[in-house]
C-alpha cells in the first residue's frame, strides 16, 4: 500500500497573543523581554485574596476577530477555570472559556500551491476563546533547580480552533499563514512567532481514502514557525501511515516536535491526560457583549484599518478585473491595497480608467513595492513602516513609462533610489515627490531616446563593432540578437526605447 | 467604657473624655489579660494600633473625625493586612505577611478605625466551631468549655468578651450569624456583592461575603456602613450608592415603631431539630415583635432542606480550586524535604492544611471530576436557583423572614469532633441565605441552659440591610438581651 491510499486530516489550534498593553485580568504590562518577574502584579502571582478583572481591550480584539471571519460573536460567554498544578501556573488554574466561548463559527479562505496547480479552499473555524497565558519555567542556569518567570502569566490569548478541514501539511501551512496575516491585519496580535505571539498546535490523523470515520488523532504541541509546522505534520503523517501499515494502531496522544531531529515524540498518552475539572469562574461575571458594543468595535476597526482583506480582493477581482491570485498578493497588510489603488489612479492617463492600468499597477506593487517593503521590514523590525514610497509616485513612474518619457529600467532605478532615501529617514518621508521625479529626469538626462534617427545611428555603430554576433545571428542563433539589443541599450546609456531598438535592429539585420 | 456603644464612644472621643490611644490601650490590655484564656486573637498588633490611634487623635483634634475615627476594631484573619500576618488560621499561611490591604481593611483604615489585631477563625473559614484553627479553638466567653461558633468565632468571642467593640467577619454559610448567636452579639452578612471581596482570602467565591459584628444592630450599622462601596477590583462588587445605615436608625421612637412590618415565619425553620429552649426564646422574641406593631405570617421555603447538600457540593468545589494557589511555590508553607515536584506539592499541602480543609478539597475535587460534574455541581446549581426562588416567593408575602439562627446553643468543645456531618447540619438555617445571596442578621433574643445565648435570624430581600438593622434596632430599643455580658466583661 502506498501513501496515496491514505487521506490526511488536520485541524489546528492557534494561540494568538492579543496585543493589549496590560494583561487580561490585571494591570501589569505585557511587554516582552523584561527582567524576570518585574511584570507580575499581585494578581499575576496569585497572592491570597486577589481577584481578576477582565480587560475590555482583550474582549474587543476577540470581537474584531469574530467580525473579520464572519463568526457569531456570543452575546453571553462564560469564563471557566481549568484546574491543574504547575509551578508557572500561579493560581493552580488557568482562566479560560469552555462551554460558552466568545466567538463561534466563521471561516477563512486559503490559497494553496503555486501557479497552475494553485487552488482555493475554505477552512471552517469551530470557535475562538479568550484565556490567560501561563508563566515560564526556566530549567537552565539554576544549578539543577527550576526558575519561574511570571511576566507572561496573565497575558491575553485568543485560542482559535479550526475544524479538521485540512488535508495536507501544505493546506495547514496555508491556513496558518492566512490566519497569521489576518490577526495582524486587524491589529489584534503582533504575530511575532519567535517571541511566541502566534503558536500552533496541530491535530493530525490519517484514514483510508473513502473512509467515513476519522482516524485516531495525535496532537503536536507548540509549533512556533511555519516550517516546523510543515515538517512536524509531514513526519507525523508518515509515522502514522507506517505504524498502521505495519499493523499497528494509533493511540490518542499529545506529542512534541523536535526541530533538531525532525521527529515527533510522545509527551503524554490519553491515559495520563489531566482531568481539568472545568467549572465557571465564580470571580467573573458572564461576559455580555451587546449589539451596540459590537457595532462600536466594527466602526473603530473600519476607521483604523479600512476594508478587510477579503473585501479588497472582491473589489479587485470584480471592479478592476484582476486575477484572484493578484488580488491575494495585493492584500498582505492593510496599507498594501491602498498603495495599489493610489498607484493605479496615478498611472491612468487622460481618458483611462483604473481598470485599464490595474494589471500593470498590480505588477509594480507585487514585484517592486512589496519585496522592498518586506526587506525593509526585516531590516528594521523595530519600526512600523507607514508606507515607504507613496503609491501615487509608483503610479506616476508607470505613467511616464507608458507615455514613453522614460523606460522601465529608469523607472525602477528611480523607485529604488526613492525607497532607499525613505528608508534612510526611517520612513518618515516618502523619498521624493513627482516634482523630484521630473527634476531628476531633467538633471540626469534620463529621458528616453525615441528619435528613430538617433537610435539607428547607435545600432549602426553596434553592428559595426560586433561582426561576430551579426554572423551568429545570421547563422540562426537568436541569442546573438539579444546580445546586440543589450549592446545597443548600453550604448544609449539605457535611455533608448527598447521596443524601438528591437524593431529597428531586426529590420536592419533581416531587411 | 468597655461596654459603651459606638455612639457613646464617639461622643467620649469627640468630647476628649478619652483619647483614641487610651481607648486602644484599654482594649489592648483586656486582650493581654483575657486572650490567653479565650484565644480570640491570632495576632495582636499593639504597635500598629497605637500608631493608628495617635493618628486618629490628631484627626479628632483637627476636627476631621468620622464616625469610626479612633474606634478600635479587629479583623478576621482572612482579611489581608499590609505588614501584619494574615494566616487564615492555617499552618499553610502561618508565615504569610500580605504586601497589600484588603479593600475592607483600607476603607476602615481610611475611616480612622484602629485595628487591634487579627482574630481566630476556622482554618480558611471552613468550620462552624473554630476548632479547625491551626492555632487552637477560640473559646466562648459565656462558657470557655464551649465553642464560640464559626468560622468567624474569634471575632464574635472578642466582641462578646469586649476585647474589641466591633469586628469584621466573613460569612460563606453562616460564619457571621452563627457565632454571633452563640456569643450573644449582633452580626450581619450583607447581600452578595455589597462588600468587596478583594483581599479577603477566598473560601467559596460565589458565597463569601464580608460582614460585621457588634454588640447591637446600631454598632453593626456603623461598621457595615464603612465597609461597603463599589470596588472595581472585585468583578462581583455592585455599583450602587453607599447607604448611611446608622442615620436610617434615627427615626423618632414610638410605641409601635414596627407598625406595618410583616414578618414571615418559614414553616420549615420551626419544625423538628430545633431545641426547645431555642424555640421558646424565638417565640418570645416574635411576641415582642408583635408588641412593637409587626404582624407575623407563615411562609414556606420548600427547598430549604436541600440547602445543605447543595452547599456541600458548591462550596467545596469552589474551595478545591481557590486553595490550589497554596502550593508551596511562591509563599506560604513548603515542606522541608521533598523529592520531585509532585512530592513537593503533596507534602507541602499535606503538612500545611488541616483535616477539615483537606476533606473539603477532596469533596470539591470529586464533584468537579469528569463524569460527576453534571450529577453534582450542575445539580447543586439547579437546587441553588430553586432555593433563591423560594425566598423570592416568600418575600412576596412579607417584608422580612425570621427564625432561629441555630438549632441549639453553643456545644461543648470537641462534641462534634468525630462527626463533621452533624456539624454541617447545624448550619441548616443560615446556609440557604448564602445560596440565595440575601442579607441576613442575627441578634440575641434570650438564653438557654447554662446561660448560653440564643440568636434570632432576620433575612430580607436584596439590599434590605437597612431594613434588617432597623428592625433589630427597634427590638433592641425595647429589650436588653444585647446588653447582657459574660462574666469576663462585667
Amino acid at each position: 500500500m502506498s501513501r496515496t491510499d491514505w487521506e490526511v486530516v488536520i485541524g489546528l489550534e492557534v494561540h494568538a497573543q492579543l496585543n493589549t498593553a496590560s494583561k487580561i485580568f490585571s494591570g501589569a504590562s505585557t511587554a516582552f523581554g523584561a527582567a524576570p518577574n518585574v511584570q507580575a502584579s499581585a494578581v499575576d502571582i496569585a497572592l491570597p485574596g486577589v481577584l481578576p478583572v477582565l480587560n475590555r481591550g482583550a474582549v474587543e480584539r476577540a470581537i474584531r476577530f469574530g467580525l473579520a471571519i464572519g463568526a457569531h460573536v456570543a452575546p453571553t460567554s462564560v469564563f471557566a477555570r481549568k484546574n491543574y498544578f504547575y509551578p508557572d501556573l500561579p493560581k493552580g488554574y488557568q482562566i479560560s472559556q469552555m462551554d460558552l466561548p466568545v466567538v463561534v463559527g466563521g471561516e477563512i479562505t486559503i490559497r494553496v500551491g503555486e501557479g497552475e496547480a494553485a487552488y482555493e479552499k475554505t477552512v471552517r473555524l469551530t470557535r475562538a476563546h479568550l484565556e490567560e497565558d501561563a508563566g515560564k519555567s526556566l530549567h537552565e542556569d539554576f544549578h539543577g533547580m527550576t526558575g519561574i518567570d511570571l511576566n507572561r502569566a496573565g497575558t491575553p490569548l485568543l485560542e482559535i480552533v479550526s475544524e479538521p478541514d485540512m488535508r495536507s501539511s501544505a493546506e495547514a501551512v496555508a491556513y496558518a499563514r492566512a490566519l497569521h496575516a489576518l490577526v495582524r491585519w486587524i491589529d489584534i496580535c503582533d504575530g511575532n512567532m519567535q517571541e511566541g505571539s502566534f503558536r500552533c498546535d496541530a491535530n493530525v490523523s490519517v484514514r483510508k481514502k473513502g473512509a467515513a470515520a476519522f482516524g485516531t488523532r495525535r496532537e503536536i504541541k507548540n509549533l512556533n514557525s511555519f516550517r516546523f509546522l510543515q515538517q512536524a505534520i509531514d513526519y507525523e503523517v508518515q509515522w502514522q501511515i507506517d505504524t498502521l501499515e505495519d499493523g499497528g494502531t494509533i493511540q490518542q496522544a499529545t506529542v512534541l516536535f523536535d526541530p533538531d531531529s525532525g521527529e515527533t515524540r510522545m509527551m503524554r498518552s490519553k491515559e495520563d491526560a489531566h482531568d481539568y475539572r472545568y467549572f465557571p469562574d465564580p470571580d467573573l461575571l458572564p461576559l455580555a457583549i451587546s449589539d451596540e458594543w459590537k457595532a462600536r468595535v466594527k466602526e473603530e476597526m473600519f476607521d483604523q484599518i479600512g476594508l478587510l482583506p477579503e473585501d479588497w480582493r472582491k473589489k479587485f477581482v470584480d471592479q478592476y478585473g484582476l486575477s484572484r491570485q493578484d488580488a491575494i498578493a495585493l492584500t498582505p497588510f492593510p496599507r498594501a491595497p491602498i498603495v495599489f489603488e493610489d498607484a493605479a489612479l496615478a498611472a491612468a492617463r487622460e481618458g483611462e480608467s483604473v481598470t485599464d492600468v490595474a494589471k500593470v499597477a498590480a505588477n509594480w506593487v507585487i514585484n517592486e513595492y512589496l519585496p522592498r517593503w518586506n526587506a525593509s521590514a526585516e531590516r528594521h523590525p523595530d519600526i512600523a513602516i507607514p508606507e515607504g514610497v507613496h503609491g501615487s509616485i509608483v503610479g506616476y513612474l508607470i505613467r511616464l513609462v507608458r507615455e514613453n518619457v522614460i523606460n522601465n529600467k529608469t523607472a525602477k532605478d528611480l523607485f529604488d533610489e526613492f525607497w532607499q532615501r525613505a528608508e534612510a529617514k526611517f520612513f518618515d518621508s516618502h523619498g521624493g515627490t513627482e516634482h523630484d521625479v521630473d527634476r531628476l529626469i531633467e538633471e540626469r538626462g534620463l529621458k528616453q531616446v525615441t528619435d528613430s534617427g538617433a537610435i539607428e545611428a547607435i545600432i549602426d555603430e553596434v553592428l559595426a563593432a560586433n561582426p561576430k554576433s551579426v554572423e551568429e545571428f545570421r547563422a540562426g542563433k537568436e541569442k546573438a540578437f539579444n546580445a546586440l539589443v543589450g549592446q545597443a541599450m548600453k550604448a544609449s546609456k539605457g535611455k533608448a526605447n527598447p521596443a524601438q531598438v528591437n524593431e529597428l535592429l531586426r529590420k536592419k539585420l533581416t531587411g | 467604657m468597655i461596654n459603651a456603644s459606638l455612639v457613646e464612644l464617639r461622643r467620649a472621643l469627640d468630647a476628649r473624655q478619652i483619647s483614641s490611644v487610651e481607648l486602644a490601650t484599654l482594649f489592648l490590655d483586656r486582650i493581654a489579660a483575657l486572650n490567653p484564656q479565650l484565644n480570640a486573637f491570632i495576632t495582636v498588633d499593639r504597635d500598629g494600633a497605637l500608631t493608628a490611634a495617635r493618628d486618629a487623635d490628631a484627626r479628632i483634634a483637627a476636627g476631621q473625625a468620622g464616625a469610626l475615627t479612633g474606634i478600635p476594631l479587629a479583623h478576621k484573619d482572612l482579611f489581608c493586612t499590609e505588614g501584619v500576618l494574615t494566616t487564615c488560621a492555617s499552618k499553610m499561611l502561618a508565615n504569610f505577611v500580605s504586601p497589600y490591604d484588603a479593600h475592607v481593611v483600607s476603607l476602615l483604615k481610611a475611616a480612622g478605625a484602629v485595628s487591634l489585631g487579627k482574630t481566630n477563625m476556622d482554618e480558611f473559614a471552613m468550620g462552624s466551631s473554630n476548632e479547625s484553627s491551626f492555632y487552637g479553638p477560640s473559646k466562648n466567653p459565656w462558657d470557655p468549655s464551649r465553642v464560640p461558633g464559626g468560622s468567624s468565632g474569634g471575632s464574635a468571642a472578642a466582641v462578646a468578651a469586649r476585647l474589641t467593640p466591633i469586628a469584621t467577619g466573613s460569612d460563606t454559610g453562616g460564619s457571621v450569624r452563627q457565632p454571633a448567636a452563640f456569643c450573644g452579639i449582633t452580626g450581619i452578612k450583607p447581600s452578595y456583592g455589597l462588600v468587596s471581596r478583594y483581599g479577603m482570602v477566598a473560601f467559596a467565591s460565589s458565597l463569601d461575603q464580608g460582614g460585621a459584628f457588634g454588640a447591637s444592630a446600631e454598632d453593626c450599622a456603623l461598621l457595615l456602613g464603612a465597609m461597603t462601596g463599589f470596588d472595581e477590583r472585585d468583578s462581583t462588587s455592585l455599583e450602587r450608592p453607599v447607604e448611611d445605615y446608622a442615620a436610617a436608625l434615627a427615626a423618632p421612637a414610638s410605641a409601635k415603631p414596627l407598625e406595618g412590618l410583616r414578618i414571615g415565619l418559614p414553616r420549615e425553620f420551626f419544625g423538628e431539630g430545633m431545641a426547645d429552649e431555642v424555640r421558646a426564646a424565638v417565640e418570645a422574641a416574635l411576641e415582642q415583635y408583635r408588641a412593637l406593631g409587626a404582624t407575623t405570617v407563615e411562609v414556606s421555603l420548600p427547598n430549604a432542606k436541600l440547602a445543605i447538600p447543595a452547599y456541600y457540593v458548591i462550596a467545596p468545589a469552589e474551595c478545591s480550586s481557590n486553595l490550589s494557589r497554596f502550593d508551596g511555590v511562591r509563599y506560604g508553607h513548603r515542606a522541608a524535604e521533598y523529592g520531585d515536584l509532585a512530592d513537593m506539592y503533596s507534602r507541602s499541602r499535606a503538612e500545611g492544611f488541616g483535616d477539615e480543609v483537606k476533606r473539603r478539597i477532596l469533596v470539591g475535587t470529586y464533584v468537579l471530576s469528569h463524569g460527576y460534574y453534571d450529577a453534582y455541581y450542575l445539580q447543586a446549581q439547579r437546587l441553588r436557583r430553586l432555593i433563591a426562588q423560594d425566598f423570592q416567593a416568600a418575600l412576596a408575602q412579607c417584608d422580612v423572614i425570621a427564625g432561629p439562627t441555630t438549632p441549639t446553643t453553643a456545644w461543648a468543645l470537641g462534641a462534634m469532633a468525630d462527626d463533621p456531618v452533624q456539624m454541617y447540619l447545624s448550619d441548616i438555617y443560615t446556609i440557604a441565605v448564602n445560596l440565595a445571596g440575601l442579607p441576613g442578621l442575627s441578634h440575641p433574643c434570650g438564653f438557654g441552659a447554662g446561660s448560653l445565648p440564643i440568636g434570632l435570624q432576620l433575612v430580607g430581600d436584596y439590599f434590605s440591610e437597612s431594613r434588617l438593622m432597623n428592625t433589630a434596632h427597634r427590638f433592641q430599643q425595647a429589650t436588653d438581651w444585647h446588653q447582657r455580658r459574660p462574666a469576663c466583661a462585667q
